[in-house]
């Protein structure tokens, strides 16, 4: 073989085995991807169309699958207890979301800079309650918001208060509850993304700000603000993320009680699938979900762009 | 004037800190302790008196009598270690793959699956589960391997890693080609050894949130002696419902061991979050 490939013209030869390389390479490219390739096909492709097949049927994984057209959707948009999920979920962002920006935010400022073992403390003691479980960590919560002697009532009792909420078991302060709870456990997280933000922030414009008198609100308000709209912006979308998909610490600490006032989507999406067995009812509110979830995502990329354009 | 300005600054802030920390970590060292006190001392005690009065490891030996506590963990701790293992090894390889190697197609592949990342787990959950069942995988360790090698955590992982190829000088491969090398030889002898960095970050990552890891093996293990520690958790929670002194002492041990791999490698979590926004749950 290599003596026939010898033979030939030397221009040929190498643009042969140049040939031979690359045909090599690329069968050895697409060996490398795949155990990800057919993974990919069979646990997102092929899921997400079967998914969207068993939204249009009534199936209880027992009896055979029916087709019922859309009846899953009409019966979703009649269905109270939707919107009373919809009411939850947007309470949720609406709670979760702005809290999360400005306590991570002003934290991320407050440490912006000071690099010694004190502040590094702080920082390994807010990210400390994103590594741990969020299951493990409700029914510790469960303690904390205890009506009776729970630490946060504990509290409220010590400095006078006596009509104390009643937190998981009230309908008004069972959401609060949980939001407080999620800010506790996320905020170190996005803390430190802010952080990351904050560093690319070249001090030439503090030093000039400085140079023309700026105090320091207006330093925050015309640099640190805008130089970090893009961490802000990437991280309130991660944020609602996060709060359409509230679910290990509603498993755990109320089960959507009470009276469904802490009930959120993907419970209810796990409910309706695996409790009452309504595989396409379940289905359905997912697509919804999605479709919530893009469209928000999608107004805000929207709104971004404009707000980039108006700004020249 | 200043200087005083400085240090009472200083004071307010250091002073402002500590107490937020303390309220961050308050709960863990409160677990922790309480989960040795005595059933009346948990339900009428001050939650601010740390110190269990009388000692005591009933609530161990009660969470351990109704469940499988050590098997729980155990599960966790062997899936926790091999499923990030193997989900390294198929995401460098698809990295490698797409940093290295020009192949047609190439592009729109990697643009495929970083899609998967827009879509939510939610969506593929239901359907995944009748995988499960139709693959007769329901309840087998299987369920637990397979299907997240291809998650959106792992597909992440690949961009990563693709990023961190991307970093490597190529002169290192193509000199090692010329050499004989094979490709498979580059990447395992060459690629990886200088990954090091991003296989231990990923490695660390991956642990916690595998070990964190609850809705979908809670819905598809169904026997005590094969579930994590997680899932057991929240069954403990049901058989515990009279005495949840016995749901802390779970708790504690399920949150313990990533609270030792986080302050070991606290440098790395910290270090990652901060440059790469890697972390999500």
């Amino acid at each position: 073989m290599s003596l026939l490939i010898n033979a030939k013209p030397a221009h040929n030869t190498k643009s042969r085995t140049r040939k031979r390389m690359a045909r090599q390479e690329a069968i050895t490219g697409w060996i490398f991807i795949l155990p990800v390739l057919i993974g990919f096909f069979v646990f997102t492709v092929f899921s997400v169309i079967y998914s969207s097949i068993i939204s249009f049927t009534e199936w209880d994984l027992l009896t055979p699958q029916v087709f019922v057209g859309i009846k899953n959707y009409v019966k979703i948009f009649k269905d109270e207890r939707f919107w009373q999920v919809l009411y939850n979920t947007a309470y949720f962002v609406i709670g979760l979301v702005p809290s999360v920006l400005v306590v991570s935010m002003l934290l991320a400022i407050a440490l912006n800079g000071k690099v010694n073992k004190l502040t590094n403390f702080y920082k390994i003691s807010f990210y400390m309650p994103c590594i741990t479980s969020t299951i493990a960590v409700s029914a510790v919560w469960l303690w904390v918001f205890n009506p009776t002697n729970g630490m946060i009532n504990t509290l409220l009792y010590a400095i006078g208060f006596t009509n104390v909420p009643q937190w998981l078991q009230s309908t008004t302060w069972a959401k609060p509850a949980l939001i407080i709870m999620r800010v506790w456990q996320v905020c170190g997280r996005y803390m430190l993304m802010f952080l990351a933000g904050l560093q690319t922030i070249p001090a030439t414009l503090y030093e000039a700000a400085e140079v023309d008198g700026a105090k320091a609100w207006k330093k925050f308000r015309y640099i640190t603000l805008p130089m970090l709209s893009n961490t802000t912006f990437f991280i309130t979308i991660m944020l609602i993320i996060e709060s359409f998909n509230i679910f290990e610490s509603v498993y755990v600490m109320t089960e959507g009680r009470p009276a469904g006032s802490t009930n959120t989507l993907l419970y209810y999406i796990y409910y309706n699938g695996f409790q009452a067995y309504r595989m396409g009812y379940a289905s359905a509110l997912a697509w919804i979900m999605f479709v919530m979830l893009f469209v928000l995502t999608f107004i805000q990329f929207r709104i971004r762009s404009k707000k980039e354009l108006s700004m020249f | 004037m200043e200087f005083l300005k400085n240090k009472v600054g200083k004071i307010v802030f250091h002073a402002t800190f500590i107490i937020l920390s303390f309220i961050m970590i308050y709960p863990f060292i409160w677990a922790i302790t309480s989960s040795f006190k005595t059933t009346a001392q948990l339900y009428n005690g001050n939650p601010f008196d740390i110190m269990p009065n009388p000692f005591t490891v009933y609530n161990y030996q009660r969470a351990m009598e109704m469940l499988p506590i050590l098997r729980f963990v155990l599960n966790s701790l062997i899936l926790s270690t091999f499923v990030p293992i193997l989900q390294i090894v198929i995401a460098s390889m698809a990295a490698y793959s797409f940093a290295r190697l020009e192949f047609k197609g190439k592009n729109i592949v990697f643009l495929l699956l970083l899609s998967t990342l827009m879509i939510p787990g939610h969506v593929t959950l239901i359907p995944n589960f009748i995988i499960m069942r139709v693959l007769h995988w329901i309840d087998r360790y299987v369920a637990l391997i397979i299907p997240p090698l291809v998650n959106g955590q792992n597909i992440f992982n690949i961009f990563f890693m693709r990023q961190y190829f991307l970093s490597i000088p190529k002169d290192l491969d193509d000199a090692a080609i010329i050499d004989g090398c094979s490709r498979f030889k580059v990447f395992s002898s060459i690629l990886m050894p200088n990954a090091k960095p991003a296989l231990a970050t990923i490695a660390i990552f991956s642990f916690t949130s595998k070990w964190n890891e609850f809705l979908w093996p809670m819905i598809v293990m169904n026997s005590y002696e094969k579930m994590p520690i997680q899932v057991g958790l929240s069954y403990l929670k049901v058989a515990a419902s009279t005495n949840r002194g016995e749901l802390l002492a779970g708790s504690v041990i399920a949150i313990i061991p990533t609270i030792i791999v986080f302050l070991s490698f606290q440098k790395y979590f910290i270090k990652t979050v901060v440059n790469t926004g890697l972390g999500g749950q």
